[in-house]
Parts: C-alpha cells; structure tokens; sequence
C-alpha cells in the first residue's frame, strides 16, 4: 500500500548539548513534532524566541490522519508562512452533500460569504503539511529540531523544566524556562506530571480508507451517507485529498473486528461496493478507529503548557482535531512571547488555558453532537435522526439539524478576561474576543488580504472616510501607541489612497470594497485594537488613546 | 417571554385528537414512532421558541411511569 508519497526521513543530528558537562539551558523546549508542536515553534520564531524542538521519530505523520483544514487554521498558517504552500498543494473544497439511503438529500455551501482569500475548507493529508511544516523551520532559523530524541523524564521547580532525552546515542538532561508538551493524544509528559485527558470514547470503530482513484469520478466534495445502501453500517464519507487520493470513512459498528477489517481482503470488497464495478481504485492506506472526546482539567501546570492532541482529543467529525490545535498555539505564543521579556505578568499564561479550555469544550460539544448524530446512542435517537434525514429532502428547517460534522469554526472568547468590554453600540460578528474576519484591501497600490496586515503585534484599525479625519492629534496618538513598552501598530482603513505623510508605525490601507468597514461595522473614527492573534480585544466609536492602552493593559493581564 | 400554553387552545379537541389517533391506526409501532418524530421536529420548528420547548420537555418527562 501507499505509493503516491515518500516518507522523507530527517537525520538525527548530535547536539552539542550532548557533550555538556551540565545540562543546558534554553528558554523554550517543545515535546513534539506533530503538526502543533511545530506550529509552536514557528510562532516563537517569528516572535524571536530560540527553541528546541524533540520529536521521538524521524518523519511525518505516517498514515491516514487529519484531511480538512479550516479557514482559520489556513489563515494562522498564513501567519507562519506556509498558508500559500497548503492551498496550493491541497483540495479546495466548499460544497458538501449528505444522502439518505439512495438519495441526495440536500447540498450545502461552507463559505456562503465572499470576499475571503481562504476557502471554506482544504482537504491535505497530514504529512504534506507536516513536511511543509518542517521546510519552514529550516528556512526560518532559530529552531533546533533534532529528531529521534525521546523525552523519557520530566521534572519542574518554580525557575523552569529538566528533561531526560533518549537518543541513538544515549540521553542526555537538558533544562528550560518553559516547556511544551505536543506530544500528541497518548501524552507521556501529561502522565508524568499526574495529570489526566478526561472525556468519554465513543463505541463505535471506524474504518479509514485512502483510495487512489481516477478523479473525473467525483468532484472535489464531501459526500457523506448515512444508511448507505452499498454499506450495512450507519454511514459513509468521501472525500478527496491531493495526488487523487480519497478518503472513505466507513463506520463499523462497536462489535466490528478491528484485525479483521483492517485487512485488504475485506477493505477492497467494501470500497467496490460503495464505488461499484466500473471504477477503478488501489487502496492507499487503511486502519480501524474509534474515537475520544476529553480534555485536560487545566492546559497548564506551572512552566509546563500542553497544546493540541495532548491537551484534547476530539472525534473527526467537524475536524477539530489539528485546527484547534494550531489555535492553541496561537494562543500561546505571543503571551509566552511578552511574559518572557518582562512585558507582561505571569498571569497572562493562565489565560491561555483560560480561553483554550473553553475553545476544547465547544469543540467536544460540537464534536460529540456529531458523533451521536451520525452514531445514534439509542432506538429512539436513531428514529428521531431518520425522520429529519427524510424531512431534510424536502424541507429546509430539518436540514438545519443534521448533523454530519460541522464546520470548524474558530472558538470565539467572549467571556475572556482579556477583553474590555465595549462602552458604544455595535453589531455584526466583530466583537471582543472574535478572531479577525477577513476582507480585501490593498496597500500601497498592492492588492491583498486584511490579515496579510495583522499579527505577530498588536494592532490598531482606524477607519476614517478622508484626509479631514486625520488630523495631527490623531496622527500623534497613533505614533505614542506604536512608541509604548507593548507597541501598537495600526492602519488608516479607508475607502481611497489618502496623500499624507504617516508617521512610523501607522499605515494605510486601501478597503477597495468598502468590505472591511461593513464588517467592522465602522464609522469615521471607529477605532479597533487586535491581539498580536488576531482576535479583537476592544473596540470603540471614537479614538482615545488612555482607554487603548487601558485594553492593551487588559489584554496582557495587567 | 412566551409561555408554553397549557390551558384549552384547540377549537375542536375532539377533532384533533381523533385525527391524530387516526394518524396512527393501521401502522406498525416502528411506522407509528416514525410519524411521531416527524410530527414533533415538524411542530418544534413551527413553535421555535426555545424556551417553550423545554418547558413542555420537562412537563413530558413528569410522572412517567416506571421502567
Ligand atoms: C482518522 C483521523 C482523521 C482526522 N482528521 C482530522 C481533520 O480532518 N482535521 C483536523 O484538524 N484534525 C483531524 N484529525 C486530528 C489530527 O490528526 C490531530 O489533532 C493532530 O495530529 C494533533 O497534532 P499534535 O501535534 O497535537 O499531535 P501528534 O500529531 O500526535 O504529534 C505528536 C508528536 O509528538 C511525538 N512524540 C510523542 N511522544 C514523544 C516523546 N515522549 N518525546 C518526543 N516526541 C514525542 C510524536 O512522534 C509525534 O510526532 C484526525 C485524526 C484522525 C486519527
């Protein structure tokens, strides 16, 4: 099986560390390097911040693992740098259809809203984007990424973490001011610090076809039956990924053998009934799953940060799985980030597992719905999802209840104690808390993106109509903001070029559409602070710069 | 806020309850639970208002009988 990728294997490479006397120390250390371990380690890159990467292997995620990768996690990768590279290589996709038995019950549209530079979704298998992953480490710098280095031991005081790694080599101890644990859902870090993922398994096995076929036999979509009449089972996903591979998804039910289905003599007749006679396939690649909803108690314990699968675990069904992750990291990043230099206090590192804890607990809410959706817990639940199913050809209210998986929407903080609380009216989706829309704009008669512009700082949105909006005042508040301890770099969004010398660290950019206002629900001299994430964290009608460094002090927990 | 309506609302109860029992008469339990799922997703829309939703859930689970 598998023979449209090679596995690149990455050397192991001795560390100096090695040979030290004593155990060196670095500021960051990341367990891991899965797709949120690295994305870690690129986000601290891109703050400056040196870290050493350990993975126990020597290669990329090897077999059928995440597919779907959200809007959001496309635009955090954008950040990263490697946004352009996973869209290009990946399946862009938008519209989904669901079948009942034998028929198309209805078909729906992810990103119904125009105007975004990233799609709805993208369907990559997960070695693509961890292999693009690790080219950006290299060509970033200041990430030491050695493989085949196994932490084995972990132990923390109050000044930071040691930990024991084994190599081909021996191991060796090395020490850091803060260590994160990406070591995926089997966490050896989370055990050994006595901590727990909490949550419950779903009975129900799946199996995981990835099947090389010609693509003119299926548009890039995702197909998901429930009842299938080609399959006895409670439901069937299709999907396409790069290189004509397609992901079939096949549930199994509890008492099914997972040895036994996982062999290619009774896979093959499985995926022939479903795709039928004429079309021709090779299997790629198959294994039986079930799958765990559960989280972590808290993402933290002093110096030590879990992100990702180690943190939570969700089931696939709305793909969450990776895309929070990466919201984690992006989370973590920028206040690790501040704290490290001084700028902001310890406590800001609470609110990380703060806001990510109420992130997982919408993704396993979304997550679980899904999963009893498509696998009914009892008879009657059963009864109550076919009546919709058969509602849905017709209806459209009923469609609005099934439940397929959702797409992955990132979590929204609006309770966070980072965000100040708005004094003036708005509407629309910008509030405190909410990740950055997208819109177009362009700078300097260059076309782009809005979020081309922010993150990695924190940023400011001016929106003014005109030349007479800006007066010097003005000019002078944004420059003070930009010259604080925590800068802030903002934008003059207008709907027209603006001929204005601007002083350091403010910018213009151009809302060709008038797109960026309407979804910032702005008026002339709207002003919007955005964390160095890209999530708002205050906004007000007019600018005023104590009550801006009040939200930047708020934002940074001070 | 709405509440749900627990006092008379039918005009012709007697009309309606009929209809319904007819609804049901020559079908299989199986075919019966089917109508009924229908029929409440149907209703739960049309009244969409979650608050008188759950309060009639909560009266439905009142009393039941034991298992
Ligand atoms: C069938 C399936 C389908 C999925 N589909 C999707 C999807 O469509 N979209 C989505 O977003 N997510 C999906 N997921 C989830 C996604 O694969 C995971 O969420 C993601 O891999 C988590 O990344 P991670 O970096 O946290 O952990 P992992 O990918 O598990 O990486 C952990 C890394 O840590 C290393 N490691 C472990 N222990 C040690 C140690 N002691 N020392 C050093 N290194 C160590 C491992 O070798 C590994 O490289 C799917 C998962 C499955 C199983």
């Amino acid at each position: 099986m598998l023979n449209t990728y090679t596995f690149p294997e990455y050397d192991y490479i001795r560390s100096k560390d090695q040979d030290a006397a004593e155990p060196v120390r670095h500021p960051v250390i990341v367990v891991g390097a899965g797709p949120i371990g690295m994305a870690m380690a690129l986000d601290l890159a891109l703050h400056d911040v040196p870290v050493v990467v350990l993975d126990d292997n020597n290669t990329v995620s090897v077999g059928s693992r995440a597919v779907c990768y959200a809007k959001r996690f496309l635009e955090i990768m954008d950040r990263l740098g490697i946004g352009q590279r996973l869209v290009d290589k990946g399946v862009t996709w938008n519209i989904g259809k669901v079948f009942f038995d034998r028929d198309l019950v209805y078909t729906f549209n992810m990103l119904p809203e125009e105007h975004h530079r990233r799609p709805g979704f993208i369907n990559l298998q997960q070695y693509y984007l961890e292999e693009y992953m690790v080219d950006r480490i290299h060509e970033l710098g200041g990430i030491d990424l050695r493989w085949k280095s196994k932490v084995t031991q972990v132990e923390q005081d109050e000044t930071g973490a040691t930990v024991t790694v084994e190599t081909p080599e021996g191991s060796y101890r090395m020490q850091c001011d803060y260590l994160i644990a990406c070591d995926g859902a089997n966490s050896q870090i989370r055990s050994q610090c006595g901590l727990e993922s909490k949550g419950q398994i779903f009975k129900d096995r799946f199996l995981i076809a990835d099947v090389v076929m010609d693509p003119s036999n299926f548009p890039p979509e995702r197909w998901f039956w429930f009842n299938p009449h080609f399959h006895e089972g409670q439901s069937t996903l299709l999907h396409r990924q790069a290189d004509n591979v397609w992901r079939i998804d096949f549930d199994l039910g509890w008492d099914a053998d997972p040895e036994e289905e996982k062999k290619p003599e009774n896979i093959i007749p499985r995926v022939r009934a479903f795709l039928g006679d004429e079309v021709e396939f090779e299997l790629e690649w198959a294994s039986v799953y079930t799958f765990t909803c559960r989280r972590m108690d808290n993402f933290r314990l002093g110096r030590i940060f879990f992100a990702g699968d180690a943190a939570h675990q969700v089931s696939p069904f709305g793909a969450r799985g990776a895309n929070s992750g990466a919201q984690d990291t992006d989370n973590l990043a920028w206040k690790l980030k501040l704290v490290m230099d001084g700028r902001a206090p310890d406590s800001l590192l609470d609110t990380y597992s703060d806001e990510r804890v109420y992130a997982a607990d919408e993704n396993i809410l979304n997550s679980t719905r899904s999963t009893d959706f498509i696998t009914p817990k009892n008879e009657i639940s059963r009864v109550f999802r076919d009546a919709t199913l058969s509602l849905a050809r017709d209806y459209p209210f009923a469609r609005r209840l099934v439940n397929s998986g959702r797409l992955s929407l990132p979590a929204v903080y609006t309770h966070s104690s980072l965000n100040t609380l708005d004094q003036e009216t708005f509407v629309g989706n910008m509030l405190p808390g909410a990740p950055s829309t997208d819109a177009p704009v362009s700078k300097a008669g260059q076309e782009g993106y809005l979020l081309d512009h922010l993150g990695n700082q924190f940023n400011g949105l001016l929106f003014i109509e005109g030349k007479r909006d800006l007066s010097q005042a003005v000019l002078d508040q944004l420059s003070a903001l930009y010259q604080a301890k925590i800068p802030l770099k903002s934008y003059l969004v207008c709907s027209h070029q603006v001929d204005l010398p601007l002083p350091d660290g403010v910018e213009l950019l151009v809302d060709t559409l008038g797109v960026v206002k309407e979804r910032f629900d702005a008026t002339a001299g709207t002003f919007y602070v955005l964390r160095p994430d890209q999530h708002v964290c205050a906004r007000m009608r007019q600018l005023d710069n104590n009550r801006v460094a009040a939200a930047i002090r708020k934002a940074t927990a001070q | 806020m709405t509440k749900l309506i627990t006092d008379p609302n039918l005009l012709q109860p007697d009309d309606f309850y009929q209809e319904l029992t007819d609804l049901h008469r020559d079908l299989t339990p199986e075919q019966s639970a089917e109508i009924n799922a229908k029929l409440i997703l149907l209703l739960c829309n049309h009244i969409g208002d979650q608050a008188v939703l759950s309060e009639a859930m909560l009266i439905a689970k009142k009393n039941l009988k034991a298992a």
